[in-house]
């Protein structure tokens, strides 16, 4: 290829090009925009509105050079396109993962390297917040880069780790669960990937402006995000793109299980990942536009001088925080629900036993759906405003306890008298279920107003936040990654390697964010680069817990890197399931299924003589195998053996 | 017949396990001291969710851990376990006994919520405004007092109206368990009743920019005649700048002031033991006052005094203009500035020269 057919054809020269073009254009547009005006300083380079609006140009304009509009343009201009092109379908070489690709394996792929690259990030960034706060005083980064390093670190890790891991495990294995060759929307799927980059970058590079890193922590409250230097806007417009690209997924999920089911799937045979990742969108499609719209108040107060946060102009300091929240609180079930999906893949297979009560299992996740909705106002009980609204507000938190105890106790009842095989995903899950019990109980704790009282903004709420998402969420990801790594790779992992992760990852994880408990009671308010002496013996355990649990970290990594290139050839079925996923080779071919299967039975018929989920092609269901209905109690007693 | 043993076993070490986590969670010593009539009521409460906590928890690692120990697979075992998709009366046994826990956790939660802010007989107002980085206190029915450190009378019930001069801030005393938001546009309140004498941290808790961290003043508890005297000499401080209640030493008269205005939260001084980095350090003070004043044209005192008082006449190299309060001239008296730039002058010595 020529040069000039290198920068034409889509791709990272495309790209590479594209961003000077888009911020000479921020700045054209600013400029004229004041010349229009009369204003006088047109060529004073104010860099903050050149900027503002380059922030929003140079992302568009990098997706547009690597190509994730090519089709969409060519069919817009009336070009000639072919709606069944796949040449940009699926990957022969590690080359093909840094190009706008449309099969849903390699987009899951590029999302959860993507994700863990963040990951990485964020977690250093844990390492300095710990490093500094190992003594009181400062020793490391000065009080406004702590606040930086904990604003990205946090921002890093909702927005850029875990919502979109889950993305990006649920992108690979659900349209196999489901019996689909793809996901619905293979073009949006690859544009929802791309936007994720951009916003990770975004928010890393606010490190390098003047000023500091955005530093008013991942909720940004106004009006202290209004008035703060020009890191913020990299948040304010980052998680624009962030959230985009959750919609755009969310959508995308919607429509394929909704409508791309194999033939026999009905919703009550879904596995119950696919429920959770069914409620999840729904969960996403719902909430997200209202960060959004509170960024982009935000954004036009800092940008266009409007007065949302403005309290002497009229304005409603507390409204930014209702309408945060309102997305933010159902965001933690958006962290929460896919997991609760891979627990119940994992336990049901790994103790060979029917996921116990799936058709409760199911109910309880729409339940706290619909009740993640109606609690927002929890994290404000001390922020001033009208009181009575607390009560409400504490009585539907704590209902929420109820849904969420009937998925713990039904996880109980699949382990009982299962044959309970302790692989590494079986004892994160295990290690799960503790972390998520006492998440729990702790929030159960902060949902009673006089307790919230005294420990909010304190490292109670900080204990309890890394309970239900790292020893939450994040196992629930290593469980997840570890059961499905011989699908995605056609590799296993390394067992023993792996229980050492979990061992070690289990034990500086209870001794970093226990003692948290202990001193945030006891009156350490949580975002603070300094704190008072008689919290010094345990926060000096605290950090050295957390740099032993950040190295823990890298066994994960080797296990995951040196078993991908060197690990022994897994099976199409290494765990014996029953889901469709692992009825294909590993990794599936490239539409996923030569014959179309159809679904026969529920996912999780263990211990049901010949049962089968499902069966491919015009071959008929094995002989003697009867389907059996999925959940909803044991089978008639006829069909026992 | 074969588990029963084992299962009876798992019972009774839960039974044990259960006796000893309340025992442990009940011998911690988890709160500040009680210092407030709120106090007592919180940490009951909190303690019955301990309590409540510990059965539910063990309950759920008994079940797990026996599970693990009693259905593990054998080294190539390939059975299946029991085909058991679930059973209806456990299911509705574990929606409804969750469901009664909690209703009445909540319904004692509400009780105690009513109870620690219900409006009590002979209610002192104090208005507390917060900055970047300080807090301020007037006392309005003492006459119109201002200052910079709250002093509270023992037993005497107290109305916060709390208000923002710039961003959301958060008025917290750990030892009397209650807190909430100073929110720009709003007044927002907390009722205390103090009811053990001592000094105890004035916090803020809510991220409120560089200083945050150090924005921390005291609040000091008295009894009923050490008040009154308090209320007196501050009339008497806004006259001779302090120098009566320090017994005439101008030294322990600017350190009561710097501490009691909440300069340590943003500059760093030996003297008084602060550690802020916010502002610029004050252990140099002297000859960094005496080479702005030279350029500046100004006497060294009339330096330390216009930063005091206007802060963005002269901004020192390196910080952002606008981190400072402006308008420390109207809280202190002109004999409090007095103190405080003679003490700054004379402690500000550098660290080394000491």
């Amino acid at each position: 290829m020529t040069v000039a057919a290198k920068f034409r054809a889509p791709g990272w020269y495309r790209a590479a090009l594209s961003l000077p073009l888009a911020f000479l254009f921020a700045t054209v547009l600013v400029s004229a925009v004041r010349a229009l005006y009369g204003w006088d300083g047109l060529f004073e380079f104010d860099w903050q509105a050149i900027g503002t609006v380059a922030l929003i140009a140079m992302p568009l304009a990098f997706l547009v050079g690597i190509g994730c509009f090519d089709y969409w343009f060519d069919w817009a201009v009336g070009n000639p396109t072919k709606p069944e092109d796949h040449s940009s379908h699926g990957a022969t070489s590690w080359k093909d993962y840094f190009k706008v690709n449309t099969d849903h394996k390699v987009i899951g792929i590029q999302y959860i390297v993507t994700t863990f690259f963040f990951f990485i990030l964020g977690g250093l960034m844990a390492m300095l917040i710990r490093a500094e706060l190992t003594q009181p005083g400062t020793q490391f980064v000065d009080p406004n880069t702590y606040n930086g390093l904990f604003s990205v670190h946090a921002s890093l890790m909702i927005f850029l780790f875990i919502i979109p891991v889950f993305a990006g495990i649920a992108n690979y294995v659900v349209p196999l669960m489901i019996g689909a060759p793809d996901m619905a929307f293979p073009r949006l799927n690859a544009l929802s990937f791309w936007l994720l980059p951009t916003a990770g970058v975004m928010m890393v590079a606010s490190f390098f402006m003047e000023g500091g890193a955005f530093a008013t922590g991942w909720t940004a409250y106004a009006p202290l995000s209004t008035e703060a230097p020009f890191g913020q806007q990299f948040f304010t417009i980052g998680v624009q793109f962030a959230g985009a690209s959750s919609i755009a997924t969310a959508l995308n999920f919607l429509v394929t299980i909704i409508t791309m089911r194999a033939p026999g799937m009905t919703f009550w045979r879904m596995p119950l990942m696919v429920w959770a990742q069914f409620t999840t969108s729904l969960l996403v499609v719902i909430a997200t536009p209202f960060i959004a719209g509170s960024q982009f108040f935000v954004l036009l107060d800092r940008a266009l001088g409007t007065h949302f946060f403005t309290a002497s102009a009229g304005g409603d300091v507390l409204m930014y925080q209702h309408v945060f929240w309102f997305y933010s609180h159902p965001a933690v079930y958006i962290m929460m629900l896919p997991g609760f999906g891979i627990i119940s893949e994992v336990i049901s297979t790994h103790a060979r036993k029917p996921v116990f009560g799936y058709r409760m299992m199911a109910f309880s996740l729409v339940a706290i759906v619909i009740l993640g909705f109606t609690v927002w106002a929890h994290h404000m009980f001390v922020s001033g405003m009208f009181s009575w609204l607390r009560v409400p507000m504490m009585i539907t938190t704590m209902l929420i306890a109820v849904p969420t105890g009937v998925k713990i106790f039904s996880w109980l009842g699949t382990l009982w008298r299962g044959v309970i095989h302790m692989t590494t995903p079986m004892m994160f899950a295990l290690g799960f279920i503790t972390m998520f019990t006492l998440g729990g109980i702790s929030g159960i704790m902060l949902a009673v107003v006089p307790v919230d009282i005294p420990v909010s903004d304190t490292y109670f709420v900080v204990a309890h936040i890394h309970y239900v998402l790292f020893g939450g969420s994040v196992f629930t990801i290593f469980a997840g990654l570890y059961h499905w790594f011989p699908k995605m790779t056609g590799r296993m992992y390394d067992e023993t390697l792996g229980k050492v992760h979990f061992w070690l990852s289990f034990i500086f994880f209870n001794l970093t964010f226990g003692p948290m408990h202990f001193v945030g009671v006891d009156g350490m308010p949580r975002r603070v680069a300094d704190y008072a002496e008689e919290f010094a013996t345990l926060n000096a355990i605290i950090s050295v817990s957390a740099f032993l649990f950040g190295l823990s970290f890298l066994i994960f990594l080797y296990n995951m890197i040196a078993s991908w290139r060197h690990g022994p050839k897994a099976d199409g079925n290494p765990w014996r399931a029953h889901s469709i996923e692992w009825q294909v080779s590993s990794p599936p071919p490239i539409f996923n299924f030569d014959e179309v299967p159809t679904v026969v039975g529920g996912p999780y018929e263990y211990g049901v003589p010949g049962a089968v989920h499902a069966v491919f092609g015009d071959k008929k269901a094995p002989v003697g195998a009867t389907p059996a209905p999925a959940g909803g109690g044991a089978p008639p007693p006829t069909q026992q053996p | 017949m074969r588990r029963r043993h084992p299962l009876l076993g798992a019972t009774l070490l839960a039974l044990v396990a259960t006796a000893i986590g309340i025992a442990i969670v009940l011998a911690i010593d988890w709160w500040p001291s009680q210092a407030s009539t709120a106090s007592k009521p919180i940490d009951t409460l909190y303690d019955v969710l301990l309590i409540i906590s510990v059965p539910v928890f063990v309950l759920v690692m008994t079940v797990a851990l026996y599970s693990v120990y009693a259905f593990r697979a054998r080294p190539g075992d390939m059975r299946d376990g029991a085909p058991i998709h679930g059973n209806t009366r456990l299911e509705v046994v574990w929606v409804t006994i969750p469901f009664i826990i909690v209703s009445a956790l909540a319904a004692y939660g509400w009780i105690v919520l009513d109870d620690i802010e219900a409006k009590q007989k002979g209610e002192m107002r104090i208005n507390v405004t917060a900055q970047q980085f300080a807090w301020s206190f007037d006392y309005p029915e003492e006459g119109g007092i201002k200052s910079n450190q709250l002093v509270l009378e023992k037993d005497r019930p107290v109305r916060f109206y709390i208000k923002s001069k710039d961003v959301l801030h958060d008025f917290w005393v750990p030892d009397f368990r209650l807190k909430t938001d100073a929110v720009p546009g709003l007044t927002t309140h907390i009722r205390v009743k103090p009811n053990r004498v001592g000094s105890y941290p004035v916090v803020c808790a809510e991220l409120c920019g560089i200083g945050h961290s150090t924005m921390r003043q005291t609040v000091r508890v008295l009894e009923k005649a050490d008040y009154e005297k308090w209320i007196a000499d501050q009339g008497q401080s806004e006259e001779d700048g302090g120098m009566a209640a320090a017994g005439g030493d101008p030294v322990d008269a600017g350190r009561t002031l710097f501490d009691g205005t909440g300069c340590g939260a943003c500059h760093t001084l030996a003297d008084a033991g602060s550690t802020g980095a916010v502002g610029p350090e004050l252990d140099d003070l002297a000859a960094q006052a005496a080479k702005y004043a030279k350029q500046e044209g100004i006497s060294p005192e009339q330096y330390v005094r216009q930063a005091i008082v206007e802060p963005s006449e002269f901004v020192v190299p390196d910080f952002d203009d606008g981190l400072m309060p402006g308008d420390y001239g109207t809280q202190l008296s002109p004999a409090e500035i007095d103190t405080l730039v003679k003490y700054l002058l004379t402690v500000g010595k550098g660290a080394n020269a000491q």
